[in-house]
Order: C-alpha cells, then sequence, then structure tokens
C-alpha cells in the first residue's frame, strides 16, 4: 500500500526517533524536532513509538490514499480536512481507499507529525529512517517530500488504534519560559550575564532550522578574550558566537564547535523547541539538572497516562 | 581529568587546554573504553581536540553513575599504544584545477608549489576527531611553513573531496558544501558514504598520510567508484 504526495507543503521529511551512535563520526541524530508529538502520532493509531512518520514544517502536505488507512495527526494544529471535511488532531482518523487529506497551515507551533498505522517503508540508513537533509541520506532519498512521491507503508496486522483522555493534551499560546541548565561553559560568563539570560526576551530569527534556532535578544558576552579548543556539543545546547547572539542547536546541529556554551535547554523542553516559529518570542528560566531528570521522568509517565 | 555536566543529558569529560597527542590519548582511550562497554544508556560520544563529549539516557544512568564510571575507567591503565596502527594513506592529486589556491599557499609561506606538495605530502597525521558535518577530520600535525590563513570570502560550494588549508588545519571536504578554506587538490576517495560501514573513511584517532597522484591515477580511482578496496557488508 502506498501513500501519493499531492502537494508536499512547506518543508515534509520523514523522521523517527533519531540516528544515535554516530557522533564522533560527525553524524548528528536528525530525527523528529519534537518528538514527543511524533511519539504520540505512532501510539494513537496503535504503532510502536519508534516508527517513521511524516514531519511536516509550518505548511502541511495534501495526501492520496491508494487504499483505506489508519492515521493521526499530532503537535501543531495544522486545519487538516479529509475529503473537505474536518478532522481532528490527537486522534486516530479511518481513512477510506482514494480518499484525499490535506493539511493547513499550521496555527500554535512549527511542526505538525503524521503517523499512518505500520509506519512509512523506506531504507533504514546507521539505523534510523531520519532524513538528515543537509547531507542528503535517511529517509525519502536523502530529501524532503516532492509532490508525485509515492510514500509506502509497512505491512501490518491486527494493529488497535488508541484514543486520548479528553482534554489530555493541550498546547498553551502563552508557554512558560524554556527551562535550562548551566552550560559546559558556565564560568566563562559573569552572574551580571546569566540575569541578562534569564531575565530577557529572545525572539527566534528567520534563520533558524532543524540545525538551530538564532535568536536575537539581549547581547551576551563571555569576560575577557578566550579562544574554545573545538569540544562536543549537546542536543539544545545555548551557543553564544562572537556576536553574542545565542543560538540553540537542534537536531541536524553539528556534532562539534568553537563558540562557548552557557546553558543547555533541558530534555523534557525540548519538544517545545520544536514546535518554536521564527518570531516567536522565547524566555529562559534555570533549573537544577535533578529537576530536569524529574521533569523527564514525569513527562514520560505522562505519556502513559493520557490514553483512555 | 575533569567531568563537567554540560546538560541534563551529558557529561562533558576535560583532559586538558591544548592541542596535543598526549591529551588526545586520553580521549581516544576513554572513547574506546566506553565503546567497548555497549552499553546502551550510553547514547553518543563526541571526541574534541582534549575533551569527550557523553550523551546518555539520563533515566536509565545518572550522571554520578557515569562519573564513577568514567573515573574508575581513567585510573585502569595507560591509553593503548596506536603508534603501530596502518596509516590510512589519502590520494591527493594537486592540479591546479583541482587546488585553486595552491600557488596563493606558496606565495604566503615562501614557498615553490612543489615544496608545497613535498610538504603536505611528508608528515603523517593524527586524525584528532570529526565533526562539523559527517566524515570531516580535524587533523594535527601540517607543517608551519603551510600555515595559511582563510579565505576572506568563502566559496559558495566546494566539491566533495577538496582538500585545503586554513590557519594552521588541514582537511577534507567530504561532501559538497560551502566553505573558506584554501584549497590545494582533491582526493578521488569518498571520504563519506552513508551506506558504507563504517560510513566513514578515517575514524578518530587514525593516523593518515597524503600521497600526491597525477591525474590519470585519480581519474581511474574516481571510475571505481573511488572505493579502491573492497565494500564490507554490514
Amino acid at each position: 500500500m502506498a501513500i501519493r504526495v499531492a502537494k508536499p507543503g512547506f518543508f515534509t521529511t520523514v523522521q523517527d526517533i533519531g540516528r544515535y551512535g554516530y557522533a564522533h563520526l560527525g553524524i548528528s541524530p536528525a530525527g523528529a524536532a519534537d518528538a514527543l508529538s511524533f511519539r504520540l502520532a505512532n501510539l494513537l493509531v496503535g504503532n510502536e513509538q519508534n516508527v517513521p512518520v511524516l514531519e511536516m514544517t509550518l505548511l502541511g502536505a495534501t495526501l492520496e490514499f491508494e487504499e483505506s488507512a489508519v492515521v493521526a495527526i499530532t503537535g501543531a494544529e495544522c486545519r487538516a480536512t479529509l475529503n473537505r471535511e474536518p478532522a481532528p488532531s490527537n486522534a486516530a482518523i479511518e481513512v477510506a481507499a482514494g480518499a484525499t487529506l490535506e493539511c493547513g497551515s499550521m496555527r500554535n507551533g512549527a511542526r505538525s507529525y503524521l503517523a499512518v498505522q505500520g509506519g512509512f517503508d523506506v531504507p533504514l540508513v546507521m539505523g534510523s529512517a531520519s532524513t538528515f537533509v543537509a547531507a542528503r541520506f535517511g529517509g525519502c532519498q536523502g530529501r524532503r517530500v516532492q509532490a508525485g512521491d509515492l510514500l509506502r507503508v509497512r505491512q501490518h496486522g491486527g494493529m488497535r488504534h488508541r484514543s486520548l483522555r479528553p482534554g489530555s493534551v493541550n498546547v498553551p499560546r502563552n508557554p512558560t519560559p524554556l527551562r535550562v541548565t548551566r552550560g559546559a561553559q558556565q564560568d566563562w560568563f559573569a552572574p551580571e550575564t546569566f540575569e541578562k539570560l534569564f531575565a530577557g526576551t529572545y525572539v527566534v530569527s528567520d534563520q533558524s532550522d532543524r540545525c538551530g534556532l538564532r535568536l536575537n535578544g539581549e547581547t551576551l558576552q563571555p569576560s575577557g578574550q578566550r579562544q574554545l579548543l573545538t569540544d562536543g556539543i549537546p542536543l539544545g545546547a545555548l551557543q553564544v558566537p562572537q556576536d553574542g547572539q545565542p543560538i540553540i542547536l537542534f537536531v541536524d546541529q553539528q556534532t562539534t564547535g568553537g563558540y562557548p556554551k552557557i546553558a543547555n535547554v533541558i530534555a523534557a523542553d525540548m519538544h517545545r523547541v520544536g514546535q518554536l516559529r521564527p518570531r516567536d518570542e522565547v524566555r529562559f528560566a534555570e533549573v537544577s539538572i535533578a529537576d530536569a531528570v524529574q521533569a523527564l521522568r514525569e513527562q514520560e509517565r505522562w505519556l502513559t497516562e493520557i490514553f483512555a | 581529568m575533569k567531568v563537567i555536566p554540560a546538560s541534563d543529558t551529558s557529561l562533558l569529560v576535560v583532559f586538558g587546554d591544548a592541542i596535543s597527542p598526549d591529551l588526545h590519548g586520553g580521549v581516544m582511550a576513554l572513547f574506546h573504553a566506553l565503546q567497548d562497554r555497549r552499553d546502551t544508556r550510553i547514547r553518543n560520544l563526541h571526541p574534541g581536540y582534549a575533551s569527550l563529549l557523553i550523551d546518555f539516557d539520563s533515566l536509565r544512568l545518572t550522571h554520578d553513575e557515569l562519573t564513577a564510571m568514567i573515573e574508575q575507567q581513567g585510573s585502569a591503565g595507560d591509553a593503548p599504544d596506536r603508534a603501530n596502527e596502518a596509516v590510512v594513506i589519502i590520494p591527493v592529486c594537486y592540479d591546479a584545477e583541482f587546488g585553486p589556491d595552491l600557488a596563493d599557499v606558496a606565495r604566503h609561506g615562501g614557498l615553490s608549489v612543489e615544496e608545497v606538495i613535498r610538504l603536505h605530502t611528508s608528515p603523517t597525521y593524527l586524525v584528532y576527531f570529526l565533526g562539523f558535518t559527517p566524515g570531516f577530520v580535524y587533523l594535527g600535525g601540517l607543517p608551519d611553513a603551510l600555515h595559511t590563513p582563510r579565505l576572506t570570502t568563502p566559496r559558495v560550494s566546494i566539491a566533495a573531496g577538496s582538500v585545503g588549508i586554513a590557519g594552521s588545519q588541514t582537511g577534507i571536504y567530504p561532501v559538497d558544501s560551502p566553505g573558506g578554506w584554501r584549497l590545494i587538490g582533491r582526493t578521488p576517495l569518498r571520504m563519506f558514504d552513508p551506506d558504507v560501514t563504517p560510513p566513514t573513511r578515517l575514524q578518530p584517532g587514525d593516523r593518515m598520510s597524503f600521497v600526491a597522484i597525477n591525474r590519470e591515477t585519480f581519474e581511474t580511482l574516481q571510475r571505481c567508484g573511488g572505493i579502491p578496496s573492497a565494500r564490507l557488508e554490514p
């Protein structure tokens, strides 16, 4: 069974949880930018959590189904229609053979996820289906999907889709600050610089993508002239280049770099980074590593408790 | 050795603040020791010049447990001596077409083009680490006379395989990309191929040398896919 791409949307790629174990070869994980919505989409259709889905950015795709299928759309609200009738988010949708599913522009975030029961059938590269567009491998021939692509769906049987408890998933319009821990080069920055970081409001630049989100706001400078010996970059690092405007390094990031890292977005908030749009405002709040790990633990529990 | 929490899912182990084979030996010893454990709680290892970033699943392994594991490893013994290991040979064609900046590098160092080629092909380089893009190697050992500042205006597109110099560094562009390095030649070998195991020709800790080849050999190697050795199945 295959799904035909009638319109690809703005930037649509095949993603799974990412490609781990290759950072020492310069290969970043890639993977779903909002891993929580990605996992939710799979769970709703009855898949295992790490099955390839479509990640759609800002403007969704229009898909034509040759055969019947069960799909789910999560993440940013994209005004989806099935044969021109409104289709729900965060719920399994039964799609009849010959139907057209149209995903529109996104309202309350940057990315929507479309999972199909069975999952998209693409070759695994280094153990992952994730598309790494910059290096042109993974996913659908290492590129974003195009009009006319036929996306094959894996054979499956006996799967049961699931539904959510009412009101269990809602995206707040004015979210709380992104939580960060202090970064590897925290002692390069004076206490006043941290005060600026936590008091300031930053705006996501248009020059933001899956490699990193450039922010505009209060300038941050290390105290003294120092040159960093290139070292490894963790996912979500808040790196401070020479111009003092921080960059959040993201899923397609370079694996090493030479700029100091002042802070790091906590793992439990990385899915929110994946929903930031150009011109969105961002604030930061500091938490301890223990609190960050606890938040991640609670998020994992939440994912098991939201199903009816 | 200093262990620093870098995030809620990573630790940075810092061995020093200099580019030296000795410090790098410590990085490699810990890198190999952790790789050999095949511990699924450790997700990614990022070696740097004198540090190792360890990304891990903090729901199954705590920062304290990993720190103890690292300290135990650090006291376990010296780095394995890799000096006897084979040197990876990277053939490079230094024709003017592939090395548009060769003459500038020569002028900057007060050398002839032949001397640049001789100097570039004389050392055994150490692969400190890979980073920036898939397969991009950070090499140590470029002779001082070849140190040349990078271009003031980067090129928009550089062909994969291009060999360049930037400051005290020399390296190879593994994929087509923009860049500001002074280009002195090109290798016909594929430095990065996602469908081959391992996907990069060079690994952290490898020793490598450049060997000059003529245009005819370049084209022959390129015709056979740039992979003269057998492809290994995963």
